[in-house]
């Protein structure tokens, strides 16, 4: 079964999900997600699961909501607008404790912006989105492999925390080829889905809500699902980390702003300068402790986004008193895509050789 | 002694929330009467809407989740894709289904989704304090439409019945009423019917059941069952409006 394909990023997250069990797909078609469905309207029904484009992205999160409660794996995908139209959607899911998994191939905003590649979703995906006080699992691929691995672990951190889960990529990692390995990664250990709707036989009813009118009942939800968001900062938070050790400068960025920023980390050691790299791959949980930890000996940070400065503010929070944490952003739109040399300009403006 | 009248098996001995004089209720009743009669409690998944019947699950004596303002009939047709042998069923308010939730129940009932929606239609908006509703009825005032509705202002009255009849995806669509005796008869059969006609694999049925709302209508319960007969029913007809025959050209049964 192992086979090494080529395919789009695309291709790989709706494979992924096939792969990972999921047979219910709900989308509306925006650009540049449209080869997801375009692929599982082929594939679900001759698996016996079912394709159903949808009258927009509102019908398509509450189909997947209504799949979710009755114990199917479901994704549904978009971007930009259609994201924003699905947020009320993921608040129930994440009141109610659904799981599921929302794909956003990101475009750029405001509005209808344009279609490029952009990171300008960061805070609409890790803040909440929509009402109410709860996160999303977020997870950041920055490669075709990625974006096949990632949507695996999504549906099982989705089933794990009861939660949605969403992938956040971008036009680039959507409809860039390039050779995927479709392994599936080992399925994690999942609790029953004992809260399932399926008919009230031989078992009092199950009622899947997020209304909680009673004296300080909607309190004690609200803590439950913060101590669900603790958990998944203890056990499941994931990184990577790149000649950190010596580095007297380190790069944060996440998904396609990474895989550039790794080029210029390639120049930048090759002309002697000592740069990381930290890469978010879980945006939420935000890898606090890395940062924290390599922030004690190094104390100049540069964090590269696609827009105008998002994630910078949880690298901020996260490094130790005394660090400076720089920003350099390109707001997403046609031709704004940073380049390698770009990225090592800037890091040679900030750049202080070690006085030692 | 001869049993003449007990709670129905699927119906919850809870008080209730409804108002005096409320319609609900007794609709709530007649859904556990159908499912009680066709036997299907333990394979029955209710979707409340956001209205006042949000609290579904306090009434009926199955499983039940709670959709978005609007959004019951795309969550119904999530569940009933996954889960084709059971029942799928929600409630709504006219606010639910007239207006937030159009492009939903339009387009549930225009992909023939084999679910039953029951939907009450009491011309305001119930449970945010008598606001007018796509269906408040011309003239009728309201606390937005304190002047009453003119149709310069607000336009007409919707009427969903007429409009998903027109759908082919549409398998039973009716209206009916539960202001006395014979046409709480009557709405009994239609409801049993539209759950028949999901049990036979029919396709999207409806009906809508006119409802008073006492509370907000400023109204005394009899004087509000006086106005259902007087006002709407003029305005939304009563009967069958759309059935498909079994085993005919059209139907998926
Ligand atoms: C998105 C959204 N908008 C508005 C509301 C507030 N709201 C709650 S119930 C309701 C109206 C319900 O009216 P209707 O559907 O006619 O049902 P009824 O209360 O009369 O049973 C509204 C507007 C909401 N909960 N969500």
């Amino acid at each position: 079964m192992l086979k090494k394909v080529f395919i789009k990023g695309n291709e790989a997250i709706a494979r992924a999900a096939v792969d990972a069990g999921c047979r219910y797909y709900f989308g509306y078609p925006i650009t540049p997600q449209s080869d997801i469905p375009e692929y599982l309207s082929k594939v679900l029904p001759k698996l016996g699961g079912e394709f159903i484009q949808a009258e927009s992205e509102i019908a398509s999160i509450n189909m997947l909501m209504g799949a979710s409660a009755a114990g199917a794996r479901s994704m549904t995908s978009s971007s930009g607008p259609g994201i924003s139209l699905k947020q009320e959607g993921l608040s129930y899911m994440a009141g109610s404790e659904l799981p599921g998994v929302v794909v956003n191939v990101a475009r750029c905003g405001p509005g209808l912006g344009g279609i490029a590649p952009s990171q300008a979703e960061y805070f609409q995906a890790t803040k909440g989105g929509g009402h109410g006080d709860y996160r999303l699992i977020v997870l950041a691929p920055e490669s075709g492999q990625e974006m096949y691995d990632l949507t695996f672990k999504a549906f099982d951190l989705a089933d794990k925390y009861r939660n949605p889960a969403m992938i956040l990529a971008d036009g680039m990692l959507g409809q860039m080829k390039e050779p995927v390995l479709l392994q599936p990664p080992r399925k994690m250990d999942l609790p029953d889905k004992d809260w399932v709707l399926s008919g009230a036989k031989g078992r009092p009813q199950n009622i899947i809500k997020s209304l909680y009118l009673g004296d300080k009942e909607l309190e004690r939800h609200t803590w439950q699902l913060w101590e669900k968001y603790q958990r998944m900062k203890k056990e499941d938070v994931m990184f990577e980390a790149r000649e950190i050790k010596d580095a007297r400068l380190i790069i944060a960025a996440f998904g396609s702003c990474a895989r550039i920023a790794k080029s210029t980390l390639r120049q930048a050691r090759a002309e002697g300068l000592k740069v990381g790299l930290i890469r978010p791959i879980t945006l939420f949980p935000f890898p606090e402790e890395i940062f924290r930890q390599a922030s004690i000996d190094t104390k100049m940070f540069l964090t590269i986004e696609m827009n105008t400065g998002q994630m910078v503010e949880d690298v901020r929070l996260s490094v130790s008193p005394g660090t400076v944490v720089y920003f350099y952003g390109r707001p997403p739109g046609a031709g704004s895509l940073p380049s390698p040399d770009e990225i090592l300009r800037e890091i040679k403006k900030v750049y202080e050789p070690s006085s030692e | 002694m001869k049993k003449v009248f007990e709670r129905p098996k699927s119906l919850k001995d809870t008080p209730s929330h409804f108002c005096p004089g409320c319609h609900s209720g007794l609709i709530h009743r007649l859904v556990a009467e159908a499912i009680d009669y066709f036997k299907i409690q333990e394979r029955t998944i209710g979707v409340a809407s956001v209205g006042c019947s949000v609290f579904l699950y306090n009434y009926l004596d199955v499983d039940v989740i709670e959709a978005p303002h609007g959004r019951a009939p795309a969550v119904c047709t999530g569940i009933k894709r996954v889960r084709k042998q059971n029942i799928v069923f929600t409630i709504q308010g006219d606010g639910d289904l007239a207006a937030i939730g159009t492009s939903e129940i339009i387009h549930t009932a225009n992909r023939g989704e084999n679910i039953t929606v029951i939907f009450i239609n009491n011309a305001v908006y119930g449970m945010t304090g008598g606001q007018m509703a796509p269906t408040t009825l011309l003239g009728q005032r309201t606390t937005t439409s304190p002047y009453g509705r003119d149709v310069q202002q607000e336009g007409y009255p919707v009427r969903m019945v007429e409009l998903l009849s027109g759908l082919e995806g549409s398998a039973f669509i009716a209206r009916a009423a539960v202001n006395k005796p014979a046409n709480l008869m009557k709405a009994k059969k239609l409801i049993r019917r539209a759950f028949e006609m999901q049990i036979n694999n029919m396709g999207f049925s409806m009906v809508e059941v006119l409802s008073a709302c006492p509370t907000n209508w400023g109204l005394k319960p009899l004087e509000a069952n006086r106005r259902v007969e007087e006002e709407m029913i003029p305005c939304f007809p009563l009967g069958v409006f759309k059935e498909k025959i079994q085993g005919s050209e059209d139907s998926r049964g």
